[in-house]
């Protein structure tokens, strides 16, 4: 077999690992290379996407495969063993090279490596640790490290993998364990789940105070996951109910959604369609109202229910509960305010802020929010009130967009 | 009409001058006219600050106008100095006024400063350094126009980032330079001074196509994100016209290739899965066999929010056998009994006892962890019978392999489990029982109720009924092994 030139991997091996949604960058520590041999720095906050790919996705981290050969079979997957596509494998020395040839151009932030099933999955863990190793112990790489963990390999390897990586991530893949278990015979819920919660006592581990010698820093920006929409028949309340269970379990940073995308060489087993991009971006806007705005689960979707398509699932929870507004804009404490379809965090901080000093008008409102046509029936400020334009049985009509084609579907 | 010149476009520290002076003399922001002038001539405001009234001019203005003046001064804007001495005008009679960010002078300032912000941050993302060789050696130079006058700002950030290489950045407005010591700046300079090409940028392209899925095309999300302003200066730009005309047709390819027959292996694997299917057969016959059973029980539901099943932990022959109600939060993740909380709380009241809990076999009436969620945490909740039931398939099993003289039920969901019937703890406590198995029941709380009682006097009694109901255990089982 002819070996295969740089280039021609690296194309295979980063085609194979687009299928992860999850390039960030975010949530580390703060540090630099000022202090030592090599080069790299994270800010601690949020992460820096260095470009962006016509599906509108941030490119912040070399995201590839160790190797896209794999003994596991999962459907949904391009490079599960049935399937015919170009197989390669790096050496772990070509992925330092790679990894900080371009970040010293400034091409990215650092690396994102995950691997198929080679061997065993303690052997795979084994090789995604040593590149991390590399990076940081030779290299001394301060970058942005975010390692996939093979739920599957021993403990002692995904605690080496936490002390090299500023993340960890574990998918669990299909929102209903009873899909994983037909469309991914090898993998194991359970085995998925205590990994998880392996990494969340590691991390915690690792944070514990008044221990007298200081633990080495384990994984500080956490550990995320990602599940696949739309390959199985699982309901939108499903999804976010497996989530809610994901945060609260784990202490996972991010849950990603990834639509489920035609891949080549697909199997009869699952559909192949047209990605559900609505969707998932309808889910994820519900995710950021779990996260961030104080809703619960089950007010925003039932657990056998989907999420709207048409409206956000902000303005479609108004919308059922129009009771709560309107909320005067000048008075309302911020969980309530939190509440108002087209208020944002940011917004609704300013809104505090500057009401101390003033009434608010509706001219104000507007300077503080990206419109104020989609507020005006839930808010009363000094100079408006909605009326009866609330309770307007057409109220969904006038603030739904019109039904539009996405882009060029 | 006041006219200042100032030195160059960001010159704050001449703004600053000059605008103190006209304030002192009160000359109101309308009879001012700004310019910036990069000539030889003095600029009028310098000379003017040195007259003596302007001298004793000085006032006091909030942390964040100075802050905010930082970035406003950056921007390209020809309104930002007039806008700023207009704010700072105002400050004189609005004290709070930088709050009131519906002002329409604040709002304006702020969006220029947050443009500002958004500039550097494009400029740490945008700049694509090229490999050069000179009399030093290696060194990487960049190109980069900003949206804003950001260069030397930013450069701190580049310094720390590739604080061992020598680098430089130019721009139109100022060239930055490090020497793995020292930042340095030169003034502005144009493209033909940049290197044209690096080898490694083919392997990027490389990457940036590949890592692109055309199935999902959203090219206005990756405008708004990467302004079509920055792409003559990023080498992966080129390829973008292409991806996007061949991302349909690749996708429809996608969608019409026949899918590939599954191979044997699945149908082997589908095989497999059902034969290891959830074992719930045969009793189980060894510890091992009770630890790898109650971690893919599916008996009852709620192993489907729980992480893992947690068995019983301690020697075979143990003489004592704790059984507690179900694992928490930690023992979930663990997959060890009794290690949170009231974990600790039985292993002082142990230690107080003189009991050794190496020797004693401790597990819980139901193995997986039941719970709800309140935000983002996971609260206790006890089990119904229907799952204590189902769990004592387990916990009999248990019995049956450790064969203890004595077992200790904490708490009244152990006690229904152990006893088969409800079991008031409060008259229970305190003397052992007889269970149809030839050992000794002793019923006593639950560690965790002793972590909850709210009356420190009646906490203080039952811990010490509780230490008093181990010992008592601990003498039976001692008394029983003579």
């Amino acid at each position: 077999m002819p070996a295969l030139d740089l280039k021609r991997k690296l194309a295979i091996l980063s085609d194979a690992a687009k299928y992860d949604a999850s390039c960030a960058s975010s949530g580390s520590v703060k540090r630099d290379s000022r202090s030592g041999k090599g080069m790299g720095s994270t800010d601690g906050g949020m992460g820096i996407c260095h470009a962006y790919a016509p599906d509108g996705r941030c490119i912040s981290l070399l995201k590839i495969l160790l190797t896209n050969f794999c003994v596991y079979d999962c459907a949904y997957c391009v490079n599960r063993v049935s399937s015919n596509v170009a197989r390669a494998r790096f050496t772990a020395e070509e992925v330092v090279d790679l990894t900080l040839g371009f970040y010293r151009r400034n091409y990215i932030e650092g690396l994102f490596l995950s691997s198929g099933i080679i061997r065993s999955p303690d052997y795979t863990m084994e090789q995604i640790v040593r590149v991390a190793k590399l990076l940081r112990e030779v290299h001394d790489f301060r970058g942005y490290i975010h390692l996939k963990v093979i739920p599957e390999a021993a403990p002692a390897l995904v605690n080496e993998a936490g002390l090299y990586a500023d993340r960890l991530s574990i998918n669990i893949e299909l929102p209903k364990d009873e899909s994983l278990a037909s469309l991914a015979p090898e993998k194991d819920v359970v085995g998925i789940k205590k990994a998880m919660g392996a990494v969340r006592v590691s991390e915690e581990g690792a944070k514990e105070k008044g221990r007298r010698a200081r633990p080495p820093r384990f994984a500080p920006a956490g550990q995320s996951t990602q599940m696949i929409v739309g390959a199985d028949a699982a309901t939108d309340g499903a999804i976010l109910k497996r989530s809610e269970g994901l945060y609260g379990a784990y202490g996972l940073r991010r849950v990603y959604y990834s639509a489920f995308s035609p891949i080549p060489d697909s199997t009869a087993r699952l559909p192949v369609q047209r990605p559900p991009l609505v969707r998932e971006h309808r889910l994820y806007q519900a995710d950021w109202l779990m996260r961030f705005y104080g809703f619960a689960r089950a007010e925003i979707v039932e657990e056998g229910e989907d999420l709207d398509l048409a409206v956000d699932p902000k303005l479609a929870w108004a919308l059922r509960n129009r009771g709560a507004f309107p909320v005067d804009v000048n008075t309302a404490d911020r969980e309530r305010l939190l509440r108002v379809p087209g208020l944002g965090v940011r917004s609704v901080d300013r809104i505090l802020d500057v009401r101390r000093f003033k009434r608010l008008e509706l001219a104000d409102v507007k300077r503080l929010t990206r419109g104020v046509e989609k507020l005006k029936p839930f808010l009363v400020t000094a100079d408006w009130s909605p009326g009866a334009l609330t309770d307007a049985a057409d109220l969904r009509g006038r603030l739904a967009p019109e039904p539009k084609q996405m882009e060029l579907f | 009409m006041e006219v200042v010149r100032l030195a160059h476009e960001t010159d704050l520290a001449g703004w600053r001058a000059a605008a103190r002076s006209l304030r002192a003399r009160h000359v109101p922001p309308a009879r001012v006219l700004w310019t910036v002038d990069g000539g030889a001539s003095l600029f009028a405001a310098a000379a003017e600050a040195h007259s003596p009234e302007a001298g004793k001019a000085t006032f006091t203005v909030p942390k964040a106008f100075v802050d905010l003046a930082d970035d406003v001064v950056l921007h390209r804007s020809d309104e930002r100095f007039d806008l700023l001495y207009r704010l700072l005008w105002r400050l004189q009679d609005e004290p709070d006024l930088l709050h009131v960010v519906t002002d329409p002078d604040v709002a304006r300032a702020n969006g220029l400063a947050r443009e500002v912000d958004k500039a550097a941050h494009k400029m740490k993302a945008f700049v694509r350094f090229r490999q050069v060789h000179d009399e030093a050696g290696e060194a990487f130079v960049a190109w980069f126009e900003p949206a804003h006058r950001v260069a030397e700002r930013t450069a701190s950030f580049f310094a720390a980032r590739f604080a061992n290489m020598r680098w430089s950045i130019l721009t139109p407005d100022v060239c930055v330079h490090w020497d793995r010591g020292t930042l340095s700046f030169t003034p502005g300079s144009d493209p033909a001074d940049a290197p044209r090409a690096d080898a490694l940028e083919d392997y990027w392209r490389t990457y940036y196509a590949s890592i692109f899925n055309p199935a999902r095309l959203k090219v206005g999300a990756m405008k708004k994100e990467m302004p079509v302003r920055y792409w003559r200066n990023l080498p992966e730009a080129a390829l973008i016209p292409e991806l996007i005309a061949r991302a349909e047709s690749r996708t429809a390819d996608m969608v019409r290739q026949a899918p590939s027959e599954p191979s044997r292996r699945i149908v082997k694997a589908a095989v497999r899965a059902s034969r290891d299917a959830p074992w719930d057969g045969q009793a189980p016959t060894s510890l091992e066999e009770v630890a790898a059973g109650v971690d893919h029980c599916r008996r009852c539901d709620l192993w489907r929010d729980a992480t893992q099943g947690v068995p019983g932990e301690g020697p075979l022959r143990a003489r004592l056998l704790f059984v507690g109600e179900q694992p928490g939060d930690q023992e979930d993740l663990a997959g060890r009994p009794f290690v949170g909380p009231a974990g600790q709380v039985l292993d002082r009241a142990l230690a107080e006892a003189d009991v050794p809990r190496a020797e004693t076999y401790v597990t819980n009436a139901v193995k997986h962890f039941k719970h709800e969620l309140r935000g983002k945490r996971r609260i206790h909740k006890t089990p119904d019978a229907g799952e204590v039931s189902a769990c004592r398939w387990w916990l009999d099993a248990e019995r049956r392999l450790v064969r203890p003289r004595v077992i200790v039920t904490l708490g009244a969901t152990a006690a229904l489990a152990v006893f088969g019937r409800p079991m008031p703890i409060a008259r229970s406590r305190g003397h052992a029982q007889q269970l149809p198995d030839q050992a000794q029941g002793v019923v006593t709380y639950h560690p965790s109720y002793l972590l909850r009682v709210p009356d420190a006097a009646a906490k203080a009694r039952a811990y010490a009924e509780f230490v008093d109901d181990l010992k008592l255990a601990w003498s039976l089982a001692e008394a029983r092994a003579a």
